[in-house]
């Protein structure tokens, strides 16, 4: 597939970027308008489907695959702020249709277009450096399927590299499930928190300020046990801090406590 | 066995509060990983190697059926008996009349887990049959009246003051508390009854169709012993253990210990072959194998075929962040972790076991470590749809999912929706940013707060935007 | 119902799962071909090695399982050799060993070791046998059990010595089954993979040695060649 000049670009928001932090979906307007994309969001898309999915409710997983795949054609590329949105799209979607049918065919050809944000700059469009600058020290939280079904890894690190002023501090167990897992976290509450006390405590003992992910569900599972337990360490998504829009207060912190 | 997996809930919550599970859970979370990586990382063709396995299963089940009947025609060749089992009620029949007819008051066992699954040790009792268990995690296990934690590392949830109490109560000697002294015990205790047994049972971790070969794999060289000093042998394998030839079982071999212990070799991997030659100096005069099915065939040609692949080396639960936070019994199954989430529906009833399939983030890195990459996490998916199809989901998570779903198939309406609860939450989430309690998102912020949204959702912005830029 | 139906019925089962029914001439004739030409496997790279290269490697990996390795010029610094390492661990001058001729051949009897052949028992500390083979691989011992070399000596006693005559250091695996293949033989009985001395993790995962075998393995790597016809070269 040969890039065009100015690729249009659909962005898939996902429903929690929607609903609780809109300012990760214009991070990555701004990081696809800056590397030459044309930014769409086509109103027919809702959600992914995963809760469905994941609770074994294949019909209507199918019913928002079908009309999400029709809602994201005809764009040269779809891109998705969150590794987990991304794998239903491009793992997952084609598996719920018939190989050979016109339905899987186009499932597909979704599949082939679809990439998480991320990923999108450094692997498609190239993007080795961005123009932002934050002064502080960070560490990363790679989230399951990003990383897994994705092959997520070096990516942001190497974005997050160009980034002036910012350390990494590598998180020991990064590639850990924080405990989110979608309703996991509320069908099986003990287990999650244990599993996200564990991500909280490998957090704090880095001694990075500020913990960012590229999923927002994770990022507010762990930011949410860091505010119960009274930790200092902030939480963004990683296109936040890339696209240098760290207007919003990060996850979970109330603007009085913005400093 | 008793399957307690319908109490997974209390099982956890039990689990997670107990402080010496919770500490050797501690201790088994670094060890077990760190090692595979390094073995893996030690040997470049591990992945290939990871293929070839994958490759090898596949074409072992997909003509399972000729290569049991040709393993069945070895073994008999070289003077063996084989014995099929339906499911487990048909083989601890079986494995009974064996030891009764052998005139049996004490049999020897090497670590099995299809012998957990057909409850054995339970069934000898009754029958007046003493089962010695020898593995050393086994025997620690048998001592305290548990069943395994882990298929590989059964008592792996104990501690090494748990281990020393157990010692002292049953073995009648001073207490001790060091590990070397506590393994020295051990050993001199089993040894005994290495010679007292009159059968040696053990399962099987390969079946060679071609030589009718049995293949062992152990660290302590406890099968050895077992089979080879009783003057009796028994296998019981499920009949989804066949390799075709020997240089076969050393594909899979080069995967097992590599993902399990990340040893590049188990100590011990022995090959049987027919009982004792009439010249050889030791061995045992008989030897007989009973082939399980227990629902195995029934996986064959559904989406659960692939679970048969698995060589049960537990690098999946070793990986898996929710069996590290609760430990092997807390799934109340024979099978724990996640092969044991997708085994254990099939095995005891969907009904039963229902929380197993689900309670996983699908993180995915059981799959990640699979030595013959099962897919577990779709398995999983596999039996919550199931679930889902035989309305076994919990009604609070149906009307929900419908009520979701209703909206979610509406993009009108449902941006409207986000609109109105990104304001209205917003709102109320006000200027500390997050709600340390909300009606309905109990299970969310009984352990952590849930954040607020921002106050105007995505769509309505973009739309205000846009039609700015107009 | 009968032993009989339970065979039948997985059986078919199984044909069921597979293809709706029982395998035809031609399935059941793949498998026969599958069987009577072993797949081709993948060996690591890791042994493709000359005998020297070999024996270094295997040399390596055995220490690394806590295996020790010693090696000889010739069988007839066997005794001497087993001698030494009996006083350096304050073992007994008694052993139990394989009629193995490359070990009769040996000048035990000029020795102050007590040596006794035949069945383990319980009693004996010291095992002492022959190995087939040596794998670079993993520094793994292959033994063959036989009427001249029990199963047991290198499984009951608390220190099993094994001989292994470095002519007969393979790859991998694959190469001890093809030299058994070329014999045209049928297996014997007990073919012991070893690699290292008996261990478990059971107690919080620390590496204990000598759970149920030996507590310590001795591998004496002998380099001259055996006499013609020894058991020994059954692998090679």
């Amino acid at each position: 597939m040969t890039r065009p000049a100015a690729p249009r670009v659909a962005l898939f928001v996902t429903c929690l970027v929607d609903l609780f932090r809109p300012s990760v979906g214009f991070a990555a307007v701004k990081l696809l308008a800056d590397a030459g994309c044309q930014v769409e969001v086509p109103r027919g898309q809702t959600c992914c489907g995963q809760p469905a999915y994941n609770q074994g409710d294949r019909a209507t997983t199918i019913g928002l695959a079908r009309q999400t795949i029709q809602a994201l054609a005809g764009f040269d590329y779809v891109v998705v702020p969150s590794g987990s949105c991304a794998g239903m799209l491009k793992k997952h979607y084609p598996s719920l249709f018939e190989p050979g049918s016109a339905e899987r065919a186009e499932a597909d050809r979704l599949a082939e277009r679809c990439f998480e944000l991320i990923s999108f700059l450094t692997d498609v469009l190239g993007v080795g450096a961005v123009q932002a600058t934050l002064d502080t020290s960070v560490t990363y939280h790679d989230s399951c399927s990003g990383l897994r079904e994705l092959g997520i890894k070096q990516q942001p690190r190497q974005l997050l590299a160009s980034v002036a002023g910012l350390e990494l501090k590598e998180l020991p167990g990064a590639e850990v499930c924080c405990g989110f897992g979608g309703t996991f976290c509320v069908k099986y509450p003990e287990i999650s928190t244990k599993m996200v006390s564990d991500k909280v405590a490998e957090i704090e003992a880095t001694g990075a300020a500020l913990l960012l992910a590229g999923d927002l569900g994770c990022l507010m599972n762990i930011a949410g046990r860091l505010k119960r337990t009274g930790g200092k360490v902030e939480a963004r998504h990683v296109a936040e801090v890339l696209a240098g829009q760290l207007d919003q207060p990060p996850i979970a912190a109330g603007r009085g406590e913005v400093g | 066995m008793q399957s307690t997996a319908h109490a997974f809930k209390a099982n956890v919550r039990a689990a997670l509060a107990d402080q010496p599970l919770q500490q050797a859970l501690g201790m088994a979370r670094t060890g077990f990983q760190q090692k595979r990586a390094d073995a893996a990382a030690r040997l470049p063709e591990f992945e290939a190697l990871r293929d070839a396995a994958k490759a090898l299963k596949d074409h072992v089940l997909g003509h399972l059926d000729l290569y049991l009947e040709a393993f069945e025609q070895r073994v008999v060749e070289q003077g063996g008996k084989v014995h099929w089992a339906r499911d487990a009620a048909e083989a601890r029949a079986i494995l009974i009349d064996l030891c009764q007819a052998a005139g049996a008051r004490t049999v020897t066992k090497s670590k099995s887990m299809v012998t957990e699954e057909i409850g054995l040790n339970e069934a000898l009792e009754t029958a007046g049959i003493r089962p010695i268990e020898t593995d050393l995690g086994e025997h620690i296990i048998q001592l305290a009246g548990q069943r395994p934690s882990h298929i590989l590392a059964p008592a792996i949830h104990m501690t090494k003051e748990r281990i020393s109490a157990l010692f002292a109560e049953h073995h009648g000697r001073p207490p001790v508390t060091q590990a070397p002294e506590l393994l020295a015990e051990a050993r001199a205790f089993l040894r005994q009854r290495y010679f007292e047994a009159d059968i040696g049972i053990t399962g099987a971790n390969f079946l060679v169709a071609e030589t009718g070969s049995i293949v062992l794999v152990t660290n302590e060289g406890n099968a050895e012993l077992t089979q080879g000093l009783p003057k009796v042998h028994v296998v019981l394998a499920g009949i989804e253990k066949l390799v075709p030839t020997l240089e076969d079982a050393f594909v899979l071999l080069r995967v097992l210990a590599r993902s399990a212990t990340g040893q590049e070799f188990s100590a011990y991997t022995t090959v049987l072959t027919g009982p004792k030659r009439p010249a050889d100096l030791d061995g045992p005069g008989e030897l007989h194998v009973v082939l399980l099915d227990n629902g195995r065939a029934g996986m064959l040609g559904t989406e659960f075929q692939d679970m048969l692949r698995c060589i049960r080396c537990g690098a999946c639960m070793n990986h898996c962040p929710v069996y590290l936070a609760t430990g092997g019994h807390a799934y109340g199954s024979v099978y724990p972790g996640p092969m044991g989430a997708v085994l254990t529906p099939g095995l005891v009833g969907i009904e039963e076991a229902q929380h197993l399939p689900n309670a996983s983030t699908f993180c995915g890195r059981c799959e990640q470590v699979c030595p013959v990459r099962i897919p577990l996490p779709k398995m999983m998916r596999h039996w919550r749809e199931e679930q889902f199809r035989r309305q076994l989901t919990p009604p609070t998570a149906r009307y929900g999912l419908k009520l979701w779903a209703f909206a979610a198939r509406r993009p009108a309406l449902y941006h409207l929706g986000a609109k109105v609860t990104s304001r209205l939450l917003g709102w109320l989430g006000g200027r500390r940013g997050r709600f340390a309690s909300l009606p309905l998102a109990g299970g969310w912020t009984g352990s952590r707060d849930l954040p607020a949204p921002e106050g105007q959702s995505f769509q309505a912005l973009w739309a205000a935007r846009q039609g700015r830029g107009r | 119902m009968t032993a009989g139906d339970a065979r039948a019925e997985i059986l078919a089962r199984l044909g069921h799962g597979l293809r709706g029914g029982a395998p035809g001439a031609e399935q059941r004739q793949g498998i026969v071909a599958r069987l009577a030409t072993p797949a081709a496997t993948l060996i690591p790279s890791r042994a493709a090695l000359d005998q020297a290269g070999r024996i270094v490697l295997f040399t390596r990996q055995a220490e690394a399982v806590q295996a020790s390795v010693e090696r000889l010029p010739g069988p007839a610094e066997l005794p001497a050799a087993v001698a030494a390492y009996l006083r350096r661990h304050n073992l007994p001058m008694r052993l139990v060993m394989a009629r193995d001729p490359l070990l009769t051949a040996a000048p035990f009897a000029a020795s102050m070791i007590q040596v006794r052949y035949g069945p383990v028992v319980e009693a004996d500390a010291v095992g002492l046998t022959v190995a087939l083979a040596g794998i670079a691989e993993t520094g793994t011992l292959l033994l063959a059990s036989s009427t001249e070399r029990p199963t047991m000596l290198a499984f009951l006693p608390e220190t099993a010595l094994v001989v292994l005559p470095s002519r007969q250091v393979l790859r991998a695996y694959e190469d001890a089954i093809a030299a058994w293949r070329a014999t045209g033989e049928g297996l014997p009985r007990s073919l012991n993979f070893v690699t290292g001395p008996s261990r478990s993790g059971d107690i919080e995962q620390t590496l204990q040695l000598g759970a149920h075998g030996p507590r310590r393995l001795h591998i004496l790597l002998i380099d001259e060649p055996a006499p013609a016809g020894d058991g020994a070269s059954d692998a090679a």
